[in-house]
């Protein structure tokens, strides 16, 4: 069955938007990542303009950062406090992303900036949480728990402006942390993905933030960047498909209950390493489209059209 | 000069050989986007008209009908290796370029007209995208991209055997709208031959546009843009919040 996309100016199949939400979801809610870093692809793939995929992905990031924000914040594992801090450089961060897409859109680099940030985004990522996962695999068998990180403060925590999160047991400058949230808002809006798989790991291993509160807060944060993002993208460059970004949530809003349920039986180990072979996994398949000699050489963009 | 002289040996040509004339019926001048749509065809019939019986043709008539999209300014890019990767490079503005085109004719357009005529008529996809009577030599190679790329994409087709005669001077052919076709006005022109001799030409046209839901949705996000956006960041929020409802078990 098909239906035509308004913003998108294209038929495509409703089943086929619903099984992509679904298995993105699926796999998002088992790992409790966004997913956008899969369904941006995933879109621009089937054939949804670059453009629109970006914009509208938000909105789905949006519907599915509600639902496991609003399940941390009923366990109490949601620090309001530092997600606030982490949301204002998020917006500032989103705002300069938006102004940047529109530019490079504009100079028709957009596809190349979008691939080679995955790569260097997706590669580095992955690479890590790789590295870390095999390490922990490795001493768990030799019977030994990996301590996190070494003892003591990184310098960043004493820069000026220091404030106290109790809820995640932090005394901290709050530059670092706005910094990391103005990167991170960036990238999403570029991205167009929520960043919760770049937040997470920064919280853990650069702020040291308890893992019980992470996901939660960050979860938060992106609810609120997102939705800053969707109002930025129709306002600017009103690509976002709200029927495409409808079936999207929808399918993936089941997916990923399914995927949450999934996910409780799966090792933490076992767990980290499984995301960061899809993580790479996605970065080689970005990576092998520039550094391969394409089958089509040719690209066409399209200016305006004299109405 | 040499163009000059061109032309005006087409205008006598032409005057010459105005015996016929053609009557032309769309079977619609609206195609009208709604949830449902993928894609539409029209028909179009004509009827030559010889009335004056002036002249006797030997030879039997040909059609070519041509439906051209709303022109746009496509940048054709290619992709050229930089070191370790391959990007957009080498790139080409064509400037007034038809955003979808189909051409159908009775039989091969090789076999109806010649080469000079074809160019200067614009049959054929290749000669309605070169730049008109421009025979320098130049590089090919982007144009015949852009051909194939809008080919592949479904915008551009030709149907050589498209044009059926109903009787000897009734014919019909079937205008396909693809699914992606841009929005906007399409102009339809047909052209009769008979003996490598053009005879005749005539033109329609006809419209795309959005209706009802669509068009609705789509005016919204350019006209109202901040509610379009609240809207669906509330929708995003309602169906987040409404999960957790259906799905809560404790």
């Amino acid at each position: 069955m098909q239906i035509y996309l308004p913003i998108a100016e294209l038929p495509i199949s409703i089943f086929l938007v619903l099984g992509i939400g679904a298995a993105v979801g699926f796999i998002s809610g088992m790992f409790g990542v966004g997913g956008g870093f899969l369904m941006t692809p995933l879109l621009i793939f089937i054939g949804i303009p670059p453009a629109v995929a970006v914009a509208t992905e938000t909105a789905q990031i949006a519907a599915s950062s509600m639902t496991g924000a609003i399940a941390y914040w009923r366990r109490r594992a949601l620090d309001f406090k530092l997600g606030g801090v982490l949301l204002a450089g998020g917006v500032v961060g989103t705002v300069l992303g938006v102004a940047f897409f529109n530019a490079m859109r504009r100079l028709g680099q957009l596809d190349l900036v979008i691939t080679l940030s995955y790569i260097t985004l997706l590669g580095s990522v992955g690479g890590l949480m790789l590295t870390e996962s095999l390490k922990a695999m490795l001493s768990a068998r030799k019977g030994i728990s990996a301590p996190l990180g070494r003892a003591g403060h990184p310098w960043y925590f004493g820069l000026p402006l220091r404030m106290r999160f109790n809820r995640s047991k932090l005394y901290v400058s709050v530059l670092p942390l706005l910094f990391l949230a103005i990167l991170i808002g960036f990238a999403g809006a570029v991205l167009g993905i929520g960043g919760g798989f770049l937040m997470v790991p920064a919280l853990i291993y650069l702020f040291r933030v308890p893992t019980a509160v992470v996901v939660g807060t960050s979860l938060f944060q992106i609810l609120f960047t997102m939705l800053a993002a969707i109002m930025l993208h129709a306002a600017t460059n009103q690509s976002v498909d709200i029927i495409l970004a409808m079936l999207l949530v929808f399918g993936g809003v089941f997916g990923a209950q399914f995927g949450a349920r999934a996910g409780q039986n799966i090792r933490g180990d076992h767990f980290r390493l499984l995301l960061a072979l899809i993580v790479l996994a996605v970065g080689v398949r970005f990576a092998s489209e520039i550094v391969l000699r394409p089958d089509e050489l040719f690209s066409l963009g399209l200016i305006e059209i004299r109405r | 000069m040499r163009r000059a002289a061109l032309a005006l040996l087409a205008c006598w040509w032409a005057a010459a050989a105005r015996a016929e004339t053609m009557v032309l019926s769309l079977s619609s001048h609206r195609v009208q986007i709604t949830s449902t749509y993928t894609g539409a065809e029209l028909v179009i019939f004509g009827v030559i008209d010889n009335e004056r019986r002036s002249v006797t043709r030997q030879e039997p008539y040909d059609v070519v009908v041509t439906a051209a999209g709303p022109r746009a300014s496509t940048v054709v890019r290619q992709k050229v290796r930089l070191g370790p990767i391959w990007m957009n490079l080498a790139q080409r503005k064509f400037a007034d370029v038809p955003t979808t085109l189909a051409q159908i004719s009775s039989r091969p357009i090789v076999q109806i007209a010649s080469p000079d005529l074809r160019r200067r008529f614009g049959l054929g996809l290749d000669s309605i995208l070169d730049p008109a009577g421009y025979d320098l030599i130049y590089d090919p190679t982007f144009r015949t991209a852009l051909i194939r790329l809008q080919r592949e994409a479904g915008l551009y087709r030709s149907e050589e055997r498209g044009v059926t005669f109903i009787t000897p001077s009734i014919f019909r052919a079937v205008v396909p709208v693809p699914a992606t076709a841009p929005l906007g006005g399409y102009d339809v022109d047909v052209a009769l031959f008979s003996g490598g001799v053009l005879l005749a030409r005539e033109d329609t046209n006809f419209e795309v546009t959005k209706v009802g839901f669509e068009q609705a949705v789509a005016q919204a996000a350019r006209q109202h843009p901040i509610w379009y956006g609240a809207a669906t960041a509330l929708m995003s929020v309602a169906f987040g919040w409404l999960a957790t409802v259906i799905f809560r078990r404790d």
